[in-house]
């Protein structure tokens, strides 16, 4: 096995492209782990962790632009006013040891449907920026997903950064697990709630073969809502979003819960975070 | 491959090291560091927690060729000092095993915040696992190192 130590973005795109079937390792939470269980022997190791470009992050218009990177520790402290739904969502992954080294990049990259920061990235209309010799492309997080653990990433391209539109109104984020700490999700929920646009976004984790939005449940929200105002949600349209974000899953029976149990989570989840988030723009 | 790091303040180099190997393994197998435990090797347990550039991780889910370069401080390398004479005065210390790794993480804690509240301390020893403590007693020696 070989182990390659590109230090410039160009060079570890050159080394993905000499070496499609390298496999790219930042943070080495779930790449490791693989090794150490022998679960895979790539021929070769791209370690991302000297890609000084890989670790910044900054605005470009109206837009953040964070390296793949940046670990959810950082994501905690230095973007939590700007992106609190994924800031939420850093501070359930692992353990502080896990999200010191753990990255975004590397959870895109896995592609888990019980990936931690996807909800809040499908709930932000979040874009993945992916890149090889060949050139740029941005991806929405809605179409990156294709299967378990599998992405729209080619084989000679890397995830350089997710871009996204901080957004006025209120973000939440809310996880199921068998307790409160070092726990991979049972089901999990993102949602956004924007004030300016009118917008509702949706993310759903753990419950369908990838994680996904539910867009008819937010285009329900959208329309009921009384953004003027801002008046209470009336129970019954809360009730209606909770069923509609639980009927766009598709859950399965597993170790962590059944399905049936996934799905009333959801909908728990749904009414829950729709409460605080409302709550908070009134 | 060769693998040079900084540890413990010493200048260290390890051979014949196989790119998928963990750091874990080069300080515990190829440097005589048996320090940081080998428990879980997938970032649950906590034990083999070591200080990377001033950060604590765990020692298995970096490959050894990430530490190229790096400062690596492990549980041999931390002064004694309050927090390990808190962990014996409190009987925070049963079968060991997670000890080394809960005392890195103590330090770091504390380190980073000296009056910790009790849910600072749950949150800071989240990824730490102890199978014999039953933790009060590790709980009782962080309030009293912290004191």
């Amino acid at each position: 096995m070989d182990f390659l130590r590109p230090s410039t973005w160009e060079e570890a795109l050159a080394a993905k492209a000499a070496h499609p079937e390298a496999v790219p390792i930042a943070g080495g939470t779930d790449v490791m782990v693989e090794l150490n269980f022998d679960r895979r022997r790539p021929p070769a190791l791209i370690d991302l962790t000297r890609v000084a470009a890989l670790g910044e992050w900054g605005t470009d218009g109206d837009e953040l632009r964070v390296g793949a990177g940046v670990p959810y520790r950082r994501i905690i402290e230095e973007l939590g006013d700007a992106l609190p739904g994924l800031a939420m969502a850093s501070r359930t992954v692992g353990s502080p040891q896990i999200r010191n080294r753990g990255t975004v990049g590397g959870n895109l990259g896995s592609a888990s449907p019980a990936g931690d920061a996807h909800p809040p990235l499908l709930a932000a209309g979040a874009e993945i920026e992916l890149a090889s010799v060949r050139g740029t492309r941005r991806v929405p997080a809605k179409e990156f997903f294709v299967g378990p653990k599998r992405s729209v990433l080619a084989p000679d391209e890397l995830i350089a950064a997710f871009r996204v539109r901080p957004t006025a109104g209120a973000e939440q984020f809310a996880k199921i697990g068998t307790r409160n700490a070092m726990v991979i999700a049972v089901c999990s929920f993102a949602l956004v709630l924007d004030g300016a646009a009118r917008r509702v976004g949706t993310g759903i984790g753990s419950a369908a073969p990838t994680p996904l939005r539910a867009t008819a449940a937010e285009e329900f929200l959208a329309a009921e809502l009384d953004w003027e105002s801002r008046a209470p949600v009336p129970v019954a349209v809360a009730a209606e979003f909770a069923r509609l974000v639980a009927a766009a899953a598709t859950p399965i029976d597993d170790v962590r819960g059944t399905a049936a149990y996934r799905r009333h989570a959801l909908s728990v989840l749904a009414r829950r975070t729709l409460t605080w988030a409302w709550g908070g723009m009134r | 491959m060769r693998v040079n790091c900084t540890i413990n303040g010493e200048k260290r180099q390890a051979d014949d090291v196989w790119p998928g190997e963990s750091l874990l393994y080069v300080l515990r197998e190829r440097l005589g560091l048996p320090g940081s435990k080998n428990a879980c090797e997938q970032g649950e347990c906590g034990s083999c927690t070591v200080y990377l550039d001033g950060t604590p991780v765990c020692s298995c889910l970096v490959a050894a060729g990430q530490a190229e370069g790096r400062d690596v401080v492990t549980v041999e390398g931390l002064e004694f000092g309050r927090v390990q004479e808190a962990f014996l005065s409190a009987g925070a210390v049963q079968c060991g095993f997670c000890t080394p790794g809960l005392v890195v993480a103590v330090h770091d804690l504390l380190a980073r915040n000296d009056k910790p509240s009790d849910p600072d301390i749950r949150e800071a020893l989240a990824g730490n696992l102890c199978r014999c403590t039953g933790y009060e007693k590790i709980l009782d020696a962080v309030r009293l190192a912290a004191r």
